[in-house]
């Protein structure tokens, strides 16, 4: 089954089969070990530059900034939903902390 | 490979977007198919239609484009009328009620919860009062900026209203021009205040002299590559060419086409010209418009008059155009202060009562956000100040008032990290009651942007502040970054960001503390401006000082996560859209 992936309103959503499904201004706890030197970088979403599927798990490339040590930038792909029988669900980005993968986005 | 908008855009763009504009609006909302929603909302841009946020699906924003902010006789009337009629919808601002109109950083006009299906009547009520939507928005020429007042401001060393007007009928529906790689923001200005903040845009023209067979001749100079957004601020470089009026939209047009065809179509977000003007510097701008682009010998830059600019500088001389000024022809152009930009369609249909009274009826926006009544004669002056009207938009107001500037913010905006507008307007009564400014400033500039795309131009600003979260007490609250020392001028400076990620509720302390530090430390009689310059960014950071004072935010929460910040039931799921046009929720049939 494919699935439609965008980034939309310049930068300010994912879009999911054409529903708009992740915003900026989100704060998120990644486990991103190379982006800053904070434990667990508490990331606030400023735009999103791509989106990616891996396996079932949407996942997306986005710049924001740690709020704890103001470190800037792109720390990798980060899921933020995963389809289920095609449908996506959301991850409860807020609460969980999400693995950062695949490089610092330099 | 080309990006999804440019595989849009190269599809369906440009005037004909309107046909299939007007189709959809007559079957309604539902008739745009899922998978096509995207494209279209893309496409409709171009006409001035911007699809509101998540949770106010099927309202659209739609921006009027005014060139130079000028509003003939009769046409501010018309934009009372039709934000009365049109812009009205589910949900109520708590401090501006249900219908109102908004002036922009651009000059131009923008109404919110617009339904689509009311469009093509929209649409014929603004055409046939001369007014139009047309590349309001869209990857086009946008709404051209100048000063206001061009052809009667006193000021002026040369009138650029015929220049503004040709480049906009030029290039205004014209389809080699009309699918640009990004929008195309041109200023031309011919005040010597630097009222056209030419260096904010993409392209501009800039009042100079030059000499030609003998004469001294005035013109412009062209500066390209200048914009605020993306945390990638560019100031609009000298390309070293000076241009006759009457040659002027041959060099615009040069410049427009020669950035539709070298700009990045395949990453928008290095699309703007300033990037194109990085990669190649001016020197290769010049020769390739020289070579490619337009048949006559360019001149060099002419002497230009940066050195009596004054607005928004933060020195003396006019840094806005509020209050009353002498016209050319011996008349007044009263400068009103729109706090926000903001205002009640009741309250523009009363202004406009007023400009046709004291006035001609005619009205000019201004890129500060306020309003202007030009051609009052002496006599009925103080008759025309003593309106009621104008308590609230006052030519004299508290500088707080007047220095306020902000844009749409999450009430609307997708972009928009926090709540802007009605937050500007509680930090200025805040401010206007608790807070006394230095002795000899009389003006003080805070520009408040929801993001990084700085539309209510942060960096320009005396304090700067941008949207951003933080979390306070261990729970996510919505911040504010704090830029200070920016501004115009003969030497434009970006505001230097010392102070991230201030909760809120201690915006208005930390500009407290930091006036009093300013009035403690300060040498003299500098400027704001000039203080800041002496210092470095972590002695600012030390005066900033954020605190809760008694101040209180009720938008502390993600405003974003709502369908309507204001609504009693905020959440995504309680809001009616989409509804069809009559404002009625539409069930899913499923």
């Amino acid at each position: 089954m494919s699935v439609s992936l965008r980034v939309l309103d310049d930068g300010a959503w994912v879009s999911v089969n054409d529903s708009r499904q992740v915003s900026v201004s989100e704060l998120w706890r990644l486990d991103a070990p190379e982006f800053c030197s904070c434990t667990v970088p508490d990331f606030v979403v400023e735009n999103f530059q791509s989106v990616g599927v891996d396996g079932r798990t949407i996942t997306a490339t986005v710049y924001g900034q740690c709020i704890q040590c103001g470190e800037t930038g792109v720390p990798g792909w980060i899921p933020v939903g995963r389809l289920k029988n095609g449908e996506y669900v959301d991850l409860d980005r807020e609460n969980v902390v999400l693995p950062a993968h695949g490089g610092n986005g330099n | 490979m080309p990006t999804d908008v440019e595989r849009w855009k190269s599809e369906v763009y440009g005037n004909e977007i309107r046909e299939h504009l007007f189709e959809f609006a007559e079957e309604g909302w539902d008739s745009i198919p899922e998978d096509e929603r995207d494209a279209w909302f893309e496409r409709f841009k171009w006409w001035g239609l911007y699809h509101q946020r998540n949770g106010q699906e099927s309202y659209f924003m739609l921006r009027i484009g005014t060139p130079n902010g000028r509003l003939d006789p009769g046409q501010l009337r018309v934009v009372g009328e039709v934000a009365k009629e049109y812009a009205t919808g589910p949900g109520t601002n708590p401090i501006f009620g249900d219908a109102y109109a908004d002036i922009t950083t651009r000059q131009a006009i923008q109404l919110h919860w617009i339904k689509l299906e009311d469009v093509p009547e929209l649409f014929e009520k603004l055409e046939a009062n001369g007014l139009t939507a047309q590349q309001a928005c869209g990857d086009s020429w946008r709404n051209i900026v100048g000063n206001p007042m061009a052809g009667n401001d006193a000021e002026e060393i040369i009138d650029a209203w015929p220049v503004i007007k040709e480049l906009n009928e030029t290039f205004k529906g014209d389809d080699d021009h009309s699918n640009l790689p990004r929008k195309w923001k041109v200023s031309v200005a011919g005040s010597a205040d630097g009222s056209g903040q030419g260096d904010i845009n993409d392209l501009a023209l800039e009042p100079a002299y030059k000499e030609i067979d003998g004469e001294r001749t005035v013109g412009f100079n062209v500066r390209v590559g200048g914009g605020l957004a993306r945390n990638e601020p560019r100031h609009a470089r000298d390309i070293d060419v000076w241009v006759a009026p009457e040659d002027a939209a041959a060099v615009a047009g040069g410049l427009s086409a020669l950035f539709r065809d070298h700009g990045d179509r395949e990453n928008r977000y290095n699309a703007r010209i300033k990037f194109l003007v990085d990669e190649w510097g001016t020197e290769k701008v010049r020769e390739v418009l020289q070579e490619d682009y337009v048949d006559f010998e360019l001149e060099t830059a002419g002497e230009d008059v940066r050195d009596q600019y004054t607005y928004n500088a933060g020195g003396d001389g006019r840094n806005d155009l509020v209050g009353i000024h002498k016209q050319k022809d011996g008349k007044n152009f009263v400068g009103l202060n729109v706090l926000v930009g903001r205002m009640g369609a009741d309250d523009v249909l009363e202004l406009a009562d007023l400009a046709e009274k004291y006035g001609s009826g005619a009205a000019r926006l201004t890129q500060r956000q306020n309003i202007i009544i030009p051609d009052v004669p002496d006599e009925k002056l103080d008759e025309f100040l003593a309106e009621d009207l104008l308590e609230h938009y006052s030519p004299d107001p508290s500088p707080f008032m007047r220095g306020s500037v902000a844009c749409t913010g999450t009430e609307f905006c997708s972009l928009s990290i926090v709540e802007t507008k009605n937050r500007q307007v509680r930090f200025a009564r805040w401010l206007k009651e608790n807070v006394e400014l230095p002795e000899g400033i009389d003006q003080f500039h805070i520009h408040l942007s929801g993001c990084t795309a700085s539309c209510a131009q942060p960096q320009i600003a005396d304090v700067s502040l941008r949207g951003m979260k933080t979390r306070k007490n261990g729970d996510p609250v919505e911040a504010l970054d704090i830029g200070l020392g920016g501004g115009l001028g003969e030497e434009p400076q970006f505001a230097r960001w010392v102070t991230q990620r201030v909760p809120v509720d201690e915006v208005p302390g930390a500009i407290k503390n930091l006036l009093a530090s300013f009035e403690e430390l300060r040498e003299g009689d500098e400027t704001f401006r000039d203080f800041i310059q002496r210092h470095d960014d972590d002695e600012l950071a030390d005066l900033v000082e954020p605190e809760e004072t008694s101040y209180e935010d009720p938008m502390m929460h993600n405003t974003k996560r709502t369908w309507y910040p204001y609504a009693e039931e905020d959440s995504l799921d309680a809001g009616p859209a989409p509804t069809n046009a009559d404002g009625t929720p539409i069930t899913s049939d499923d």
